[in-house]
């Protein structure tokens, strides 16, 4: 297997000398754990599971007892308190193996960010420590059959009645969905998007299974209906009206920053498998690698995941100093290496010809997942909308 | 009452955080950000991070009242509540 790519980091706190791009030795410590369980636990059997349209609750239990659903969430809150960068590493070596779980820690940790910054005090108490430990998995219910970017726009209502909030409305393409104990769900109320937290068994929400997704297949996708749904107003996660411009933020803020190295997992997969075929591969007599053409993609991949890696690591690098540039540079890193993961992948089944065209083939599974990563959190059009909108930082 | 020294820095603090997103312009105190159009959430998340950081002040859910955002004054009140000082006019 070829050596990792070297990573950037952050410099440790206090007096550095100056930028230093490795990681610690207790980042790769953890990194090299994180990828033992990869691939031991994860690489064997992706392709199964995305045969199959599901992962297997077996693994959601496996990574909730090593602590990694609510890895980033603060430790005195009941979360794992992981580094920035530490928790990339972790989100690519999963994502390396496969992206499908991969999206799980992205669902998860959101809906706890979420509720953690803006939840009421009862809801943080009835909630956090469980999704910390990842014994109740979250969900995030913003997306409706009518409304992706435009977020503001939703649909499914939400009325006071009395103490409580009532909901209407359908939800869909809803990471986990299908098996999440709880849903950051945004509804449109009187004062405008609001977000609520709307436990799996509450009455009046019911959930479909979405089968047949290209890519992430195995991310038990689900559409959700809510008629006449009630919950408690201590449900309710930050003050009625900003459930898009605080909550949703908040929520995606991480997303975006999970997808960035989830698409860095990719375009490394692409490379790791790319380099290898084209080792063994013989074509007019040597091997694949030696031929020019192939040199060139090779780079572009090469390159690309080299610089999908710098900035996500900038990103963590941002985000662990709390540094309030970071929001966008997780927009850059998240532009950049989806991007990357698509070209990657596009070339790495070109590379393997034919035999990157069937449903077996890992390198079809990374194109269909990486399609995935331009359209989640933020799609590319969108985040070229947004970034300009940043004031761009020197390092 | 907090001096006036005090306020003014803070403002500044607050105007230069700001003018990074409003470039070529100078945004005065009582300006509202909010009818620039460049405000989407992501601004307005960061927004509070910077305050959090910059301030040292935790902003909650009572504090997001549009009001408290719209102007440099009003930012600069926000943060001088959550301080505990006594900001000027």
């Amino acid at each position: 297997m070829p050596a990792p790519e070297p990573a950037a980091v952050a410099a440790p706190a206090a007096a550095a000398p100056g930028m230093i791009v490795e990681l610690s030795p207790g980042e790769r410590r953890a990194r090299d754990g994180f990828r033992t369980f990869a691939a031991e636990r994860l690489a064997p059997h992706a392709q199964d599971w995305d045969r199959e349209q599901a992962v297997p609750r077996e693994v959601v239990a496996e990574l909730a007892g090593r602590g990694w659903l609510g890895a980033p969430l603060a430790a005195d809150l009941g979360g794992g308190g992981m580094d920035p960068v530490v928790y990339g590493l972790l989100t690519e070596e999963i994502g390396r193996a496969c992206s499908s779980t991969r999206s799980l820690l992205t669902v998860h940790d959101m809906a706890a960010l979420a509720l953690a910054r803006w939840g009421s005090a009862e809801a943080r108490e009835e909630y956090l420590a469980v999704l910390g430990r990842g014994e109740e998995i979250g969900a995030v219910a913003l997306s409706e059959p009518g409304v992706g970017s435009h977020a503001a726009a939703i649909t499914t209502a939400a009325r006071r009645d009395g103490d409580d909030w009532v909901i209407d409305g359908c939800k869909r393409w809803i990471t986990f969905g299908q098996i999440a104990d709880l849903f950051l769900v945004f509804a449109a109320a009187e004062e405008g998007p609001t977000a609520f937290l709307v436990p799996a068994d509450a009455a009046g929400l019911s959930r479909q299974p979405i089968r047949g997704v290209v890519g992430t297949r195995a991310a038990l996708l689900a559409e959700l209906t809510f008629e006449g749904c009630r919950v408690p107003d201590r449900y309710r996660v930050g003050r009625a009206g900003t459930g898009v411009s605080h909550v949703a933020a908040t929520a995606l803020d991480h997303g975006r920053y999970s997808i960035a190295w989830g698409s860095l997992a990719i375009a490394q997969a692409c490379l790791d498998a790319s380099l290898e075929h084209t080792e063994r591969r013989v074509s007019f007599g040597r091997p694949l690698r030696e031929h020019q053409l192939v040199q060139q993609m090779l780079t572009r991949m090469i390159v690309d995941t080299r610089a999908a890696r710098l900035l996500c690591c900038r990103a963590g690098h941002l985000r662990r100093s709390g540094d309030p540039a970071a929001a966008g540079e997780t927009l850059v890193a998240k532009y950049f290496a989806s991007r990357a993961a698509m070209a990657a992948a596009l070339d790495a089944v070109q590379l393997h010809g034919a035999s990157g065209l069937v449903d077996e083939a890992p390198v079809a599974r990374y194109m269909r997942d990486a399609k995935v990563m331009e359209v989640i959190e933020g799609t590319t059009q969108i985040l070229e909308w947004l970034i300009p909108r940043f004031p761009a930082t020197e390092l | 009452m907090e001096d006036r020294k005090g306020i003014e820095d803070r403002k500044g603090r607050i105007r230069e955080f700001l003018g990074r997103f409003f470039r070529n312009r100078e945004i005065e105190d009582q300006e509202d950000i909010f009818s620039l159009g460049f405000v989407n959430s992501l601004l307005a998340m960061q927004l509070v991070q910077f305050l959090e950081k910059e301030f040292g002040i935790a902003v909650e859910d009572d504090d997001l009242d549009i009001d408290n955002f719209r102007t440099i004054t009003a930012l600069d009140a926000l943060v001088a509540r959550k301080s505990g000082v006594h900001a000027g006019a």
